[in-house]
């Protein structure tokens, strides 16, 4: 109908590891495929509002951006449902807005400030959402985690999946193999999701890696490689991945994609790659550039629309900001909060020194 | 009527699981085997493959399954087949498990009982033998108790299980199948020790002697022998280590003038050493009529040989002279 669009997809778009690869053909309503831009866009100015923030020193110690990535969050997002679980490493940020979080939460957590998603005690690494768990510091830690959750799942009866996701460098993580290995003994409900940027930190894949075919390398586990440039893909992808999770048990999906910046703000991102490289990602295979053609090929809207889109997205982020901005600090007594369960603490906990050691009301 | 430990625990385990639907238990050999040390005997039959796990020889990763488990509303207990082997695991329990909520603020919540057995058994050397009461000790977000006898084993097991945050059961494998007395406050389906209080032991006056797990029965034996001479020695059962039952020590040595610590675990930086400093901060120091006095393990890794080993763990002897020592008698 007059609503819908469909995309095809390419050849190369897909890549099946014992198993058939997701349809070539996909069909949406004309306001999800918009969407779908929408978001890429409202991450992206977030991203570039993290990027402005930092080097006005607004926010403090790692923080790791997204940009050149928007299509994996955005696309998964757009195949999931909210009862779904996503957990990843730390860049996150583009996660936490998919799975709920608004701008101004994320924004005033980098700033480390009270009404930050995790309160301000997180900051850019560890950012949480509805059934998002996070935002984890420690390089593939977040595996077993996912497949965790996915227990937990099945367990409940819930019927829904876990999308356990980490980069190419935390691929090489022995835990990971190991939750291979036991997400595939019990059928767990997990995606495993390499985002293959290329470099795990300034490594490239090639160096840290005997195989770089990562949708291969859960070995007793299907796996497919996407391209995770392309929006659609992603979530023509999630879907069918998680259809089959939720049926069969875990799937290894291997998003082939890149980051423009470095790996985190310390990093310039060029003493391992070439400008050239990155130039040429960026004009032949930027997601959102990539996905407006698309769109207007398809006749799914229109350049002017999607200018509207842009300002809007411009806009909203850059009142996120000036809103986060203004959200003072947490209160000193928050440094007490939340290390147990509130009503579950020890007794007390001690300061820098005696004095102030600090007592909480439990009989 | 006599109970053991491994009972004690095996009952806490199967009550909690009863009554509650979203506790399970994993770990190596915990289901078909009936658990290395048959602490899970009978759990496989009443409550079936899903909720009793046998997992891989594969401690990160289960334990990372574990928390994330713990993450999505159920309530797992993660059997170590010894705490040796959990040290795989460490970064699971300590980033993953005891940091995420404060991290989250609150967000997301880590109900776990991370259980094995702790510290040295008999003849099995430097890598199977070590106390890690005070690593995890240190953590905060933790939770870390030991049991020495059935009544601690079987209250302690149940408030970890009940506990919304993750918690450390430090055992004992020499504890597992020695009986003590079944008290008819231990049947009842509420019974928990609660944590951050420590049980005297001993009444005693003129020396307290502070202590966890095992050693417990060595510091009791101590106690006799001195009372033969005399000497009337407190003996604390900590129970808790975190929370530390701090008030209790105190209060205990406004009495005796003495305070003597015993662990099985290394000297630096151990339970003994924060004790003692908790001690020196505390209105407690200016009732000591003797520098606190530390008994531990020796500073050396394990040995096998049987002399050595004892000569690296303290026993009632050593309790005993030390004890002596601190109190100036010959």
């Amino acid at each position: 109908g007059e609503d819908t669009v469909t995309f095809e997809f390419c050849d190369r778009t897909f890549e099946g590891y014992n198993i058939e690869i997701p349809s070539r053909t996909l069909t949406m309503s004309k306001t999800e495929a918009v969407g779908l831009y929408r978001e890429m866009q409202m991450v992206r100015r977030l991203e570039m509002a993290a990027d402005s923030s930092y080097k006005h020193k607004l926010i403090r110690g790692f923080c790791h951006l997204c940009t050149g990535q928007e299509a994996v969050p955005v696309g998964i997002e757009g195949a999931i449902t909210k009862d779904d679980a996503v957990i990843t490493a730390y860049r996150c940020h583009g996660f936490t807005y998919m799975r709920g979080a608004t701008p101004v939460g994320i924004l005033a957590e980098l700033m480390g400030r009270k009404d930050g998603v995790s309160k301000g005690k997180g900051g850019s690494m560890h950012m949480y959402a509805p059934n998002f768990y996070g935002g984890n510091g420690i390089v593939g830690a977040q595996v077993p985690l996912g497949a965790g959750i996915a227990f937990a799942q099945k367990y409940k009866g819930e019927r829904t999946c876990t999308l356990a996701l980490y980069g190419d460098g935390a691929a090489n993580q022995g835990q990971v193999f190991e939750s291979y290995n036991m997400a595939k003994l019990w059928d767990l409900p997990v995606i495993f999701v390499c985002e293959n940027n290329k470099y795990g930190m300034g490594t490239a894949a090639g160096r840290a890696a005997a195989n770089t075919d990562y949708y291969t390398r859960g070995q007793y586990i299907p796996g497919i490689r996407v391209n995770g440039m392309d929006v659609l893909a992603v979530r023509q992808a999630v879907a069918y991945a998680r259809e089959y999770a939720v049926e069969s048990g875990p799937l290894v999906l291997e998003m082939k994609t890149y980051r423009y910046g470095g790996h985190s703000m310390s990093d310039p991102g060029t003493t391992y790659r070439t400008r050239e490289e990155i130039q040429h990602m960026r004009s032949t295979s930027d997601p959102i550039t990539g996905y407006k053609h698309r769109l207007l090929e398809t006749g799914a809207t229109t350049e002017e629309d999607l200018k509207v889109i842009d300002k809007q997205a411009k806009k909203e982020i850059d009142e996120a900001l000036a809103q986060a901005k203004a959200i003072p600090e947490p209160n000193g007594s928050e440094l007490w909060d939340d290390v147990y369960v509130k009503g579950s603490e020890v007794p007390y906990l001690r300061g820098r020194v005696p004095e102030e050691t600090h007592y909480y009301n439990v009989d | 009527d006599t109970i053991t430990v491994r009972e004690a625990l095996n009952q806490a385990i199967d009550e909690e699981m009863e009554r509650d639907e979203s506790v399970w238990l994993l770990g190596e050999e915990v289901a078909q085997y009936n658990g290395a040390y048959k602490v899970s005997k009978g759990l496989l039959d009443k409550y079936g493959p899903k909720r009793v796990v046998d997992t891989p020889i594969t401690e990160m990763g289960f334990a990372g399954i574990a928390v994330g488990a713990a993450f999505h509303g159920t309530k797992p207990i993660c059997e170590f087949m010894t705490f040796n082997f959990a040290m795989q695991a460490i970064d699971q329990i300590v980033n993953s498990g005891a940091k995420t909520h404060y991290m989250s603020g609150a967000f997301a919540k880590c109900p776990i009982v991370f259980r094995g057995p702790n510290g040295a058994a008999a003849g099995v050397a430097a890598q199977h033998s070590q106390d890690y009461a005070s690593w995890y000790g240190q953590i905060p977000g933790l939770k870390v108790v030991s049991p020495y006898d059935a009544e601690d084993a079987k209250g302690l097991m149940r408030a970890a299980i009940r506990d919304p945050n993750p918690v450390i059961v430090l055992e004992n494998e020499l504890m597992y199948g020695v009986s003590f007395p079944s008290t008819s406050d231990m049947t009842s389906r509420d019974f928990v020790v609660p944590f951050g209080k420590a049980k005297i032991a001993r009444e005693g006056t003129d020396i307290t002697i502070a202590t966890y797990s095992r050693p417990v029965g060595f510091a009791l034996e101590a106690a006799e022998l001195l009372a033969k001479e005399g000497i009337s020695a407190e003996v604390i059962n900590l129970r808790s280590i975190r929370p530390l039952d701090l008030p209790a020590l105190v209060k205990s040595i406004k009495k005796t003038n003495h305070l003597m610590t015993v662990e099985q675990g290394f000297p630096q930086f151990g339970v003994g050493s924060e004790i003692s400093a908790q001690i020196m901060e505390s209105e407690a120091f200016d009732y000591l009529d003797a520098p606190v006095c530390r008994v531990t393990g020796a500073d050396v890794p394990m040995p096998y040989a049987q002399n050595l080993e004892a000569l690296a763990l303290p026993d009632t002897e050593v309790i005993y002279r030390q004890a002596k020592r601190v109190l100036n008698i010959e």
